[in-house]
């Protein structure tokens, strides 16, 4: 791209360019340092002042607790990266629970689970093609979806809740039995998920993507990257996580209820913000919600077993987010004083 | 007559009753900086997203290297080798140097691991990175620093630095500076200087008179929709182009250089 | 045939979604004020708590059967989410405006509540509450609810004569100052004999009243304290959430639950042995001895009796204890609430 005479390559650069694995580096920046910082004190707290808290049984019911919201916060991760954010991710997952539910009752559990990956497809899609297509904001739109899909699933259940029994629907609860201690295939997923997306996020042109077009629309659309093809990739990657979700719930708590997980939108956000994620855009990861995820659960477990009124946990939970908020404000601001 | 790598000729753009170019004639050589002077709302905007294929003309003709095109986006315009560096837009200053400069570009691995998982090829494209910013003479601490933690002149140089790596005929700024400190500037400037040197035309557009006479070769000179004169700097004072380019002064008066309206 | 079964249900699905649209496009008629109104056509308000749980869904249907019945019409408003008494509030305004003679209101606080219906008594509407009681109580006209402190007590008794010398309690609570969770979790320790902070109980966790946020609380509980065998939970869903916890520590024989509610799933659950007793309420009944009282008051003009009318509890259980009136899960499943 040059005729100028060849220059000396700084060694700075250089040096750098010489460095490998980028990879794992750049899947654990330092954006996790402070989330894994918080998981950590939270486990020695809760180690030094309960007997029962570090046990193994006790680490992996931890790990068994944050599927759900864990998951549903992945998809949420996508979002936010792209200054979005998905109120409706929770009713998703409980219509198609729900619709799950409903066609296994009598029918086969395979169709029952295709047909709530079809739900969630159809209604993140929705989603996509409102936000992106039409450039409505986010927060309005998944706040109606989330109003018109509650009731939607009142509607089709009743209000009633249907027992799952099948094997296919409740696999994720069971799992791998090491020393008395089980790691369901729920956890398993939980991580295999989180590394999958990990990978697209910082491995891939479109995870670069996702993030540029969080950080400045304006200047990932004047690079030549399609912004509104890749806003409706990432709603629809979220749905298909969402699916996921569903499945996750179902193996955990047997029931498919159309009543369960009203906050869970709520706290999949709390957990991609703890996580070190930016709600504007642009700045963090899902091994960050991931991690975010345990911390949400750790306190609750903790505080639970130290027995602490629970209504403390709530404090903690929102003291954390707080504190995230001004980190991520003053990682934004510090350079653009 | 020297080939012209970018030419336009007799350029009109309406917009209602505003003439926004008026039968606009544009010339740029090989290996020059070109900068482009005018009132605000003279046109020149217009006829830089003419040039890049933002702005499709009424009448007129385009022509890159001799070769007439028509730009239909601008993307059509990036095919033919015009990249283009925007006042303040240009960067994602969450991704670091290497991300910026491959941002919808990127270079995957050879293989299976490119062509089915889709992997990035990081070092290549580090090594690439790392060899514009020297080629530039863009100092900074390491590729993969984030833009936000560099100064406002390293990240408009980043900004240059992507647009030098991939223009093939022509790099146009539209006011790279208007943001930047005087060292910033300086900074830019000098940058400006060594894309020249490293082959590529320039186009600049700019209101900073000392910048423009600084490192310009000639100086288009854009008044009421045309190009009214073409001058250079060592012909022509500070206080003549200004004059001209605000209509105190006829064009006539000027030593051109290489064009009329 | 299971696939065109499946067929069948997802079409159902579609046809479900369109109703809503079509319920949202004609929701507006609730609001608009009456059209004139002859004399003798009687319109009362219903108010209810948020209908996701199927408690309230029975309680207004029966209300709204027991109106309709006597030819009244109907003006309907649920709350949003628990505690959303602004919701509530608007919907009695807006009743007052369309000349209600009645209001039956199932509270979603207890004070907040009270200013607003003191505007629709002074213009001579009847207010009546059901399922829960205000702030003082006689802010209400008159109160149809299950006692649920004398529901607390029953099962708080049955547990303490059915589980071991040595109890080791935990308590799946909802939001303490909501009342019938406050009253069910004080008539619980009341019947058991202990007080707060007995060293009996072994630990306790607030729950969201939902099946997984039952689970998560008594898995967390557990955790800590292996050795519980006596359950207390506010409500059924939390006790099956419960369950599900018990069952993977493989507790399920061992450790009694106890529960309110007497929702037909919930007896299920009894006669299944997941639950070994639960205190059964009649949504359905307080309705109706609501829709008796307002018919009293716009016939006649004669008002209820002021203060609690408890619509009774029946103990349900298949083990009973001596001294202990209960009812079996047979007869619980005949007179339960809900879908079977
Ligand atoms: N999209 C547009 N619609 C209407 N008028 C326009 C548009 N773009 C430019 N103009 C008008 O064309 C004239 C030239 O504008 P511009 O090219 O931006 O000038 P400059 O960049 O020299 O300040 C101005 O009068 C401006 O108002
Ligand atoms: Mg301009």
């Amino acid at each position: 791209m040059t005729s100028a005479p060849p220059r000396e390559i700084d060694a700075a650069l250089l040096e750098q360019e010489e460095d490998r694995g980028g990879g794992v580096r750049a899947l654990l920046g330092n954006q996790v340092a402070g989330p894994l910082a918080a998981l950590v004190l939270a486990i020695i707290i809760f180690g030094l002042t309960t007997s029962t808290f570090l046990n193994a049984g006790n680490l992996s019911l931890i790990a068994t607790q944050s599927v759900v919201v864990g998951t549903l916060a992945l998809g949420q991760t996508l979002i936010i990266l792209t200054a979005g954010i998905d109120l409706a991710n929770g009713a998703i997952m409980v219509l198609a629970s729900v619709v799950i539910g409903n066609l296994a009752t009598d029918g086969n559990a395979l169709l029952a689970l295709a047909a709530g990956v079809l739900v969630c497809v159809v209604m993140g899609g929705l989603n996509g093609v409102l936000i992106a297509r039409f450039s409505l904001p986010p927060f309005i739109v998944t706040l109606g979806m989330l109003s018109v899909l509650s009731a939607v699933a009142r509607l089709y259940t009743d209000s009633q809740s249907y027992p799952i029994n099948s094997d296919l629907l409740t696999v994720l609860n069971r799992g791998l039995t090491v020393g008395g201690v089980t790691i369901t295939y729920g956890v398993l997923l939980w991580i295999g998920l989180t590394a999958v997306l990990g990978y697209a996020l910082t491995q891939t042109a479109w995870g670069s993507h996702v993030y540029a077009v969080g950080d400045n629309r304006v200047a990932a659309a004047l690079t030549g990257i399609k912004v509104k093809r890749v806003l409706l990739s990432v709603y629809l990657t979220a749905a298909v996580v969402y699916a996921f979700a569903a499945w996750q719930a179902l193996g955990r708590t047997p029931t498919a209820d159309p009543s369960g997980y009203a906050t869970a939108n709520l706290d999949s956000i709390t957990a991609v913000v703890i996580g070190g994620t930016s709600l504007f855009g642009g700045r963090g990861g899902v091994v960050g919600t991931f991690i975010g995820a345990l911390i949400v659960t750790v306190l609750a477990n903790g505080l639970t077993q130290a027995g602490i009124d629970s209504l403390y946990q709530q404090v903690a939970t929102g003291v954390l987010v707080v504190i995230a908020v001004a980190v991520d404000h003053f990682v934004r601001t510090r350079q653009t004083r | 007559m020297t080939e012209h790598v970018l030419e336009a000729r007799g350029l009109t753009k309406r917009y209602g009753h505003v003439v926004a170019m008026d039968d606009c004639h544009f010339d740029l050589r090989p290996g020059e900086i070109l900068a482009v002077i005018g009132d605000n709302g003279a046109g020149k905007s217009t006829l830089i997203k003419a040039l890049t294929g933002a702005v499709i003309p009424d009448t007129g003709s385009i022509s890159v290297n001799g070769q007439e095109v028509q730009f239909r986006s601008p993307l059509d315009a990036r095919r033919a080798g015009i990249e283009t560096v925007y006042q303040e837009l240009g960067v994602a200053p969450a991704l670091d140097i290497t991300q910026n400069l491959y941002l919808g570009r990127e270079q995957r691995r050879k293989g299976i691991l490119g062509s089915v998982f889709r992997k990035l090829d990081k070092a290549s494209m580090r090594h690439g990175s790392a060899r514009q910013m020297a080629d530039l003479g863009i100092r900074v601490q390491s590729i993969r620093q984030k833009v936000e933690t560099l100064s406002g002149g390293q990240r408009q140089a980043v900004a240059v630095a992507r647009v030098a790596a991939w223009a093939t005929s022509v790099v146009i700024m539209d006011e790279p500076t208007a943001a930047l400190g005087v060292r910033e500037t300086n900074q830019v400037l000098k940058l400006i200087e060594r894309v020249r040197e490293n082959g590529l035309p320039v186009v600049l557009i700019s209101h900073n008179m000392p910048n423009v006479f600084q490192v310009a070769d000639r100086i288009h000179i854009h008044r009421l929709g045309r190009r009214i004169a073409v001058v250079e700097p060592a012909h022509t004072t500070m206080e003549e182009a200004v004059a001209v380019m605000t209509g105190a002064k006829s064009p006539e008066s000027l030593q051109t250089d290489g064009g009329t309206a | 045939m299971n696939a065109s079964r499946t067929v069948r249900h997802i079409a159902a699905s579609g046809l479900a979604l369109s109703l809503v649209a079509a319920a949202a496009a004609c929701s507006s008629d609730d609001d608009s004020p009456a059209s004139v109104a002859g004399a003798d056509d009687v319109t009362i308000g219903i108010v209810e708590l948020n209908l996701s749980n199927p408690f309230f869904g029975t309680l207004q249907k029966a209300t709204e059967a027991a109106a309709t019945a006597k030819g009244w019409k109907v003006m309907k408003a649920e709350a949003k989410v628990p505690g959303d008494s602004a919701t509530q509030v608007t919907a009695i305004e807006n009743m007052i405006n369309r000349g209600v003679k009645a209001i039956v209101l199932d509270p979603a606080n207890p004070t907040a509540l009270v200013p607003v219906v003191k505007q629709a008594r002074d213009k001579g509407i009847l207010v009546v509450t059901v399922n829960a009681t205000l702030t003082p109580i006689d802010a209400a006209d008159a109160t149809f609810a299950t006692d649920n402190t004398a529901a607390g007590r029953l099962i708080g008794q049955w547990a303490k004569a059915s589980v071991p010398a040595n109890p080791r309690i935990a308590m799946l609570d909802f939001d303490l100052s909501d009342g019938p969770a406050g009253g069910r979790h004080n008539g619980f320790l009341e019947g058991f004999g202990i007080k707060d902070g007995d060293p009996q109980i072994a630990g306790a966790a607030l729950t969201k009243g939902t099946i997984e946020t039952g689970q998560a609380a008594m898995e967390n509980l557990l955790s800590a304290h292996p050795d519980i065998n006596t359950v207390y939970t506010i409500n059924e869903p939390v006790a099956a959430g419960a369950y599900t916890a018990l069952k993977a520590k493989g507790l399920d024989g061992k450790a009694t639950t106890v529960s309110v509610d007497g929702a037909c799933s919930g007896v299920q659950d009894v006669k299944d042995g997941i639950i070994g007793a639960t205190a059964m309420q009649f949504p359905s009944k307080m309705g109706e001895m609501a829709v008796a009282a307002a018919e009293a008051f716009i016939s006649g003009g004669t008002k209820p009796q002021s203060g609690l009318t408890d619509s009774g509890t029946v103990l349900i259980t298949d083990k009973p204890v001596a001294g202990l009136e209960s009812q079996t899960s047979e007869w619980g499943l005949q007179n339960c609430w809900g879908e079977k």
